[in-house]
């Protein structure tokens, strides 16, 4: 009834090429930016700015990252974590030793520098694919993580091996309250996923979903492979670099190796696959809900009592991802993002059934 | 001379604990080869039939009895793999079929634990754990075990897929899935056989690895190398499975031996995995497996 595009007539190519052609997702996009930047720091508690908001946007960059990889090129990686603890490291050692940099600059190096990281480990895409490829992305996480370790000038030198970020601050203006902190967060976020939409949107997402879709004839009919796949997995790891800059800085503060480990990567591989592969604005879902889950679960335990012990709903925590993880790949392969897409084209119709 | 000992000491080390990595990597080599599946779930089973093992022997039940009830719980948990998962999964890309393999990993590890507890079980199946000199060699009594193991696993697995009914049923449908169909062989019956027999080859890796390092949870991350095995041997052959372990284990012992000490350790975590992508690059379908062909 109120979901209809009767009316709504595209008189210019510009009208017919944007982004939200209709004109009711346009004022419900506007509404979801004015409560995530103005109604939510006014109104959500510490709690829920720090440990809930800011992760799910880092996570759900992380993800878009995964997602222009796997859902849009067809590269499977399990070495997301990897790269994020490129970024993380990256903006880090900058911020070390040239104390004078922003560190708006150093979370573009973060991320830049997760994109050669990427494009080296990358290189073998271009004769293995599927999990032949997740072999080679296996061989990223666990070597970067033993190098963060064991080489200590990437921690500089500190005994316990952690980072700790140095505070963030921008025109005399330090980045230290929970709002301030999702603000910025949220400002770069919104930023990278808008750039995302427009990339897939573009010559160059096509050409990455023509290789996903069959490598062998998107290079018949002209796209260069190579240079498809590469840029894939540097803009790819650019994101993830970001966001793991992110997580080091805005999110935790103080960093270990292991905060990135293959368990991260799987983290990120189940936000993309129950969020929907392929799809921007499924990152978000799949990030809000692997965020959200542990949380309702633990709370849902809390309804019987405590009769869980913490051990025990951390292990459940495991059973109903699985679960999950293979109850969309069964039900709804393309995700949350899919559903989200079935019932608008079911209130288009409403209140008839076609 | 010294030395040259040392690195046989090295090498037949490596070598040895190399056949454990067989042993997971047999079990993906199966299921693959019969359903065309990436099973990344294997190195969890192997965690999942330990444990379950170890469960029932702790409740009080002697060795057989538990082996045999665990192998029980393996067959009922390819029954419902394949009736809850792939069964709806047909003609799904690989890629999705792997990645629902990743949560299958999962719900059997948070399963393994909720039921039976996370501390690290000890498994003693009274094999001796001692050195033996062989000449002028030390040599773990414990890995010449696991190895006989193994070499009796793949003669007897070798014997079944060679004389038995279901034995060639399989390798039908590993050839060809629609030619094994039109003759009557019937597919689903096949995948619960092979992942049966899958999970029968975890339970003896588990058995082997379980008293070897302890019944815990970092068996499933230890057998996450049996992946670089099948790399380097090929998706598709036993013996590629074989000699890939042989491979990774020697290679890894010997780079920890010799490049370790200048870089600050810990290389057997990585190593493999490197080597895997090295072989990868100039061999995409390892040494022993079958040609990929592509076409449009």
């Amino acid at each position: 009834m109120f979901y209809r595009e009767t009316g709504q007539y595209k008189t210019t190519y510009a009208a017919d090429r944007a982004i939200f052609p209709i004109r009711q997702d346009r004022i419900g996009i506007a509404i979801l930016l004015v409560v995530a930047f103005v109604v939510i720091p006014l109104f959500a508690n510490e709690y829920w700015l720090r440990s809930v908001l800011t992760p799910v946007l880092v996570f759900s960059l992380a993800a878009i990252g995964l997602n222009i990889l796997t859902g849009y090129t067809g590269q499977l990686s399990l070495g997301t974590a990897a790269f994020m603890a490129v970024g993380a490291f990256a903006a880090y050692n900058l911020e070390v030793r040239v104390p004078e940099v922003p560190f708006l600059v150093s979370f573009v190096v973060a991320g830049l520098a997760a994109a050669g990281v990427g494009i080296l480990f990358g290189l073998p895409s271009l004769r293995i694919k599927g999990f032949y490829l997740a072999v080679a992305t296996l061989a990223a996480q666990f070597f970067i993580e033993w190098l963060f370790t064991h080489v200590a000038w990437f921690t500089n030198y500190s005994t316990s091996g952690v980072i700790t970020a140095p505070p963030m601050t921008l025109l005399g203006y330090s980045f230290e309250s929970a709002a301030s902190r999702y603000l910025l967060t949220l400002c770069i976020v919104a930023g990278m996923a808008i750039m995302a939409k427009n990339m897939v949107r573009s010559e160059l997402g096509r050409a990455w979903m023509a290789v996903r879709d069959m490598d062998v004839a998107a290079e018949a009919i002209g796209i260069n492979l190579m240079a498809t796949k590469l840029t894939a997995f540097a803009v790819s790891s650019f994101y993830c670099g970001v966001a793991g800059a992110l997580w080091a800085y805005v999110y935790l503060g103080t960093v270990e190796p292991q905060a990135f480990d293959v368990l991260r990567s799987f983290e990120i591989l189940f936000m993309v696959i129950i969020g929907g592969l392929g799809s921007i604005l499924g990152s978000f879902l799949g990030a809000a809900f692997i965020v959200l889950l542990p949380i309702f679960i633990a709370n849902a335990s809390g309804l019987f009592g405590g009769a869980f012990s913490a051990e025990t709903i951390a292990h459940l925590e495991f059973v109903i991802f699985g679960g999950l993880i293979i109850l969309f790949l069964v039900v709804e392969p393309l995700g949350l993002a899919r559903l989200w897409q079935i019932v608008k084209e079911k209130l288009r119709l409403w209140p008839f059934p076609y | 001379m010294d030395e040259l000992y040392f690195f046989l000491e090295v090498l037949i080390g490596g070598l040895l604990s190399g056949t454990l990595y067989s042993l997971v990597a047999l079990g993906f080599v199966l299921i693959y080869k019969a359903s065309g599946i990436f099973n990344f779930a294997q190195g969890t089973m192997v965690l999942f039939a330990a444990l379950t093992f170890v469960g029932v022997l702790e409740l009080g039940a002697p060795a057989l009895l538990a082996a045999v009830i665990t192998l029980a719980v393996m067959v009922v948990l390819a029954f419902a793999v394949e009736r809850f998962v792939f069964r709806h999964m047909v003609n799904q890309p690989q890629v999705i079929l792997f990645m629902a393999t990743i949560g299958l990993a999962y719900f059997l590890e948070g399963l393994g634990q909720t039921v039976w507890g996370t501390e690290v079980h000890v498994l003693d199946l009274g094999i001796p754990d001692r050195g033996l000199w062989l000449g002028p060699i030390l040599v773990s009594q414990f890995d010449l075990v696991a190895a006989a193991v193994v070499a009796l696993l793949v003669a007897g697995l070798g014997v079944f897929f060679r004389t038995t009914t279901m034995g060639r049923a399989l390798r039908g449908v590993a050839d060809d899935h629609q030619a094994a169909l039109s003759i009557g062989i019937p597919l689903h019956h096949v995948w619960v056989a092979v992942w049966s027999v899958a999970g029968f080859v975890a339970l003896v890796a588990g058995l082997v690895w379980g008293s070897k390092l302890g019944v815990q949870f970092s068996i499933s991350l230890v057998a996450l190398k049996a992946i670089p095995v099948m790399i380097i041997g090929g998706f598709t052959s036993i013996p590629g499975a074989i000699v890939g372990g042989l491979i990774v284990g020697a290679s890894e012992k010997l780079a920890e031996v010799y490049l370790g000490p200048f870089v600050g350790g810990g290389l057997e975590n990585w190593f493999p995995y490197m080597l895997a992508m090295v072989v990868l690059m100039v061999r995409p379908e390892g040494l022993f497996g079958e040609k990929i062909i592509e076409r449009v």
